[in-house]
């Protein structure tokens, strides 16, 4: 088993590498850091020396990849690539443009992006599986059809009009809870209450359509048959049988993106005014700041390996067929 | 006439092109006996075809905002002509009062009054703060402005009548054409829903034609900030709404073709490469690869103004900017599925004959395996439309979508959002572009179910 993971480990590094790569073409390459200095100063009346000394500021009068003016190791060492991207590796992001440090930065932030999405995440899957094993045992009748309609409708459903309308409806005409914010401890459950209910129902849609055909392939096997044939009852069949077989596929399904709730969620946070990574990252959008967006590019991607490395695992935790090879 | 100069903007080109590989693509289907069997089945899914008629709609009015020109601006004799700076469409054109008559800021929706209260100056009473006229919304009512009620009303009831006897020519049409070609079969029986189609045609028509016609003295959908007309708007929308959907789609699908074909068809360390390559690009999250290439692409568009002769073409390129990046992130999904598929494909005996006797690589994969791949395509494709016309409503919100300048349902959101903290409140844009959004995104989902269970082997 620990051999196994610690293959898959190193199997992640040359994707990492990769990802690196690519951000780093897309960052300095495509756009050369005078494009971004203009861009940063202002497009127009800006002078060669007010660059010069943009670039300096942040390290980027650097070589891209290979500096020939320097000796030895330095040669590699002192430039762009190294300073900006590949010390990504080792958790230094350098600074953003307002002179913080983005590691300490993403480190305050990541709990109140958990806070809102972990709820979000364990709720939205107990209602949804909840929802589609009802939609599964009533199947072919007209209450699966109208659950099915209202999924299909729900999908449609802009994922801004759920954050708009139950800001509006919740917050301002009902006045329940405030409409964005966040506090210290355990007065934050406030503010937390309603990100969280809309990231439930906004994803419910989509979710128990997808798990209701999960259910509905079990219920077509074999060994429901032979449960039905035994003389259980519907219900027995479904809970103890159904359901069991069932979440295997859903779960496994779901571990990669449990290490991407770190990460939080852009909409909710930028619009309920949560300080966590998600409004992080759009402010550094907004702001044009590059060495955070590049930062949350690596830590998106390493959080997305972790999760496939994780499923992976839960694979062959689940089921004993598989074998680490 | 005043003259007009064409102008060919590149996302014109490209959803022509789509139309034109649509027809092709139409042909080569009618020529297939599987797929035209699968389609068959799409046609008599009652559901499938009512959504498919309201998804025409929608496309025909985009492809009626595909056709763009710069009108002449009006010369004295004898010198060079000079056109407008701005970028008209068909559409613009078919639509001109509805762009023209524009009010000085919010008025709700068969208002005749402005939202906000102004000082006007009355004829003898002096200066009074009060809701001003607006200068076009009901209009021809002229004092009687307390009648808005019964002259909507009347004009709509007209416009229903008027819109059914048109739906019963249409009617008449259909049905006397299946009299001909089954004698003995009654229209709902008919292999292809007709019933259907016309059912929804007589929907869409009994809201179309009262709409444009009261939109005609009114602004049925209220107006903006600048005191634009909604529904104006709304139909501008459409296009860049289709445009995100379909041409990224034809981005991403000669690339996730190829690549998953040659990644299963040939294994080893092409298939290693392949794979390498999208876990890389699956792993960066799509939102933030997104803005990272929209920021970049921000950069070069601004960097380099001389690219551009109006501020429409400018817009217009960060529009398919957006669309190949969304492709770029969105085709390793297609690919891997077709990479799974072709590797069981290989094995088939079919296929090994085919090696046996000497047939090229390439023709097999064109010949053999390309066509036993075609229904995963279809409904991959159909299925990311609908994702794709809400992402860029997010997007847009986010600063990483359309240009700001180009009217889409995600500028729209953002722009009506923050007037949501208005009292009373401007809820009639917001409300518009959600709906319109809804009617489109809906139709989309549904026909992509009927889709996949036309052409779904294991659905059936």
């Amino acid at each position: 088993m620990l051999a196994y993971i610690v293959r898959r480990l190193l199997y992640a590094l040359p994707i990492l590498i990769g990802v690196n790569l690519v951000t780093f073409a897309l960052f300095f390459v495509v756009n050369t850091p005078d494009d971004m200095a203009r861009m940063q100063l202002g497009v127009k009346r800006v002078t060669p020396e007010a660059i010069e000394k943009w670039k300096v500021e942040r390290g980027y009068d650097k070589p891209l990849m290979f500096n020939s003016a320097a000796n030895g190791v330095s040669t590699v060492t002192d430039t762009i690539f190294f300073e900006k991207s590949a010390r990504m590796f080792v958790g230094d992001f350098g600074r953003a443009e307002d002179g913080r440090d983005i590691a300490r930065e993403i480190g305050n932030r990541m709990l109140p992006s958990l806070a809102i999405a972990l709820p979000t995440f364990i709720l939205g899957l107990f209602v949804t599986i909840t929802f589609a094993l009802t939609l599964a045992f009533f199947r072919a009748t007209a209450f699966d059809f109208w659950g099915i309609v209202l999924c299909v409708a729900a999908m449609s459903i802009s994922g801004l009009f759920y954050i708009i309308g139950g800001q509006y409806l919740i917050s301002k005409v009902w006045r329940l809870v405030p409409i964005s914010g966040f506090g210290d401890g355990l007065e934050a459950w406030r503010f937390l209450i309603l990100p969280v209910l809309i990231g439930v129902v906004s994803g419910i849609g989509s979710s128990t359509r997808w798990y209701r055909t999960i259910f509905l392939e079990e219920v077509s096997k074999d060994y429901v048959r032979t449960a039905r044939a035994k003389g259980l009852p519907e219900t027995l069949v479904f809970f103890r049988h159904i359901l069991r077989n069932a979440l295997i596929p859903i779960l496994t399904g779901i571990v990669v993106v449990i290490p991407m709730l770190f990460m939080g969620s852009l909409l909710t946070e930028s619009f309920f005014g949560i300080p966590g990574l998600g409004s992080y990252t759009i402010d550094a959008i907004n702001a044009q700041d590059f060495s955070v967006v590049r930062s949350m590019v690596f830590i998106g991607s390493v959080l997305y390996i972790v999760g496939l490395i994780l499923t992976d695992i839960s694979y062959t935790l689940v089921d004993p067929r598989i074998r680490f090879e | 006439m005043m003259g007009f100069q064409i102008v060919v903007l590149w996302s014109d080109v490209l959803i022509w092109l789509l139309v034109a590989a649509g027809l092709g693509v139409g042909v080569l289907i009618a020529k297939t006996p599987p797929l035209l069997a699968a389609w068959r089945r799409v046609g008599a899914n009652r559901v499938g075809m009512a959504s498919a008629t309201v998804l025409l709609v929608f496309v025909l009015i985009g492809l009626l905002d595909s056709l763009h020109y710069r009108a002449q601006l009006e010369s004295k004799a004898g010198q060079k002509a000079v056109y407008a700076i701005e970028v008209l469409s068909v559409l613009d054109a078919l639509a001109a009062p509805l762009r023209s008559r524009n009010e000085k800021t919010y008025s709700a929706p068969f208002a005749t009054r402005l939202y906000a209260k102004e000082t006007i100056d009355l004829p003898g009473q002096g200066a009074v703060r009060d809701y001003p006229r607006l200068k076009h919304g009901g209009k021809h009512l002229g004092e009687r402005e307390d009648e808005v009620a019964e002259d909507a009303a009347f004009t709509a009831f007209k416009a229903g009548v008027l819109s059914f006897v048109a739906w019963l020519g249409v009617f008449a049409a259909v049905a006397t054409v299946n009299r001909k070609k089954s004698p003995k079969m009654k229209l709902r029986e008919a292999a292809f829903a007709w019933d259907a189609v016309l059912l929804t045609l007589l929907l869409i028509l009994l809201i179309a034609v009262p709409l444009f016609w009261l939109s005609g003295h009114y602004h049925v959908f209220g107006t903006d900030k600048v005191g634009q007309d909604v529904l104006y708007q709304i139909l501008k929308s459409v296009r860049t709404g289709l445009i995100i959907g379909l041409v990224t789609t034809l981005v991403m699908l000669p690339m996730a073709v190829l690549l998953g074909i040659v990644a299963g068809y040939f294994r080893g360390w092409v298939d290693d490469l392949i794979q390498y390559l999208y876990t890389v690009l699956n792993s960066i999250p799509g939102v933030l690869l997104i803005a990272a290439a929209v920021l970049m692409m921000q950069v070069v568009i601004d960097t380099h103004p001389e690219w551009f002769s109006t501020a429409a073409e400018r817009a217009d390129l960060r529009l398919l900017a957006l669309c190949f990046i969304l492709g770029i992130t969105s085709w390793t999904g297609l690919c891997r599925l077709l990479r799974g598929e072709t590797l069981k494909l290989r094995e088939l005996e079919y296929i090994q004959a085919a090696q046996a006797f000497g047939v090229s690589s390439w023709r097999i994969i064109v010949r053999h395996i390309l066509p036993n791949l075609m229904h995963i395509v279809i409904i991959a494709l159909v299925m990311d439309f609908s994702g794709l016309v809400l992402a860029e409503a997010v997007l847009s919100y986010v600063g990483i979508g359309v240009d700001p300048t180009m009217t889409s349902f995600g500028t729209m959101i953002n722009n009506a959002r923050m007037e949501l903290g208005r009292e009373p409140v401007v809820w009639w844009s917001l409300v518009a572009a959600f709906a319109a959004m809804f009617i489109l995104v809906l139709a989309a989902n549904l026909f992509a179910d009927a889709v996949r269970d036309a052409f779904d082997p294991r659905a059936a």
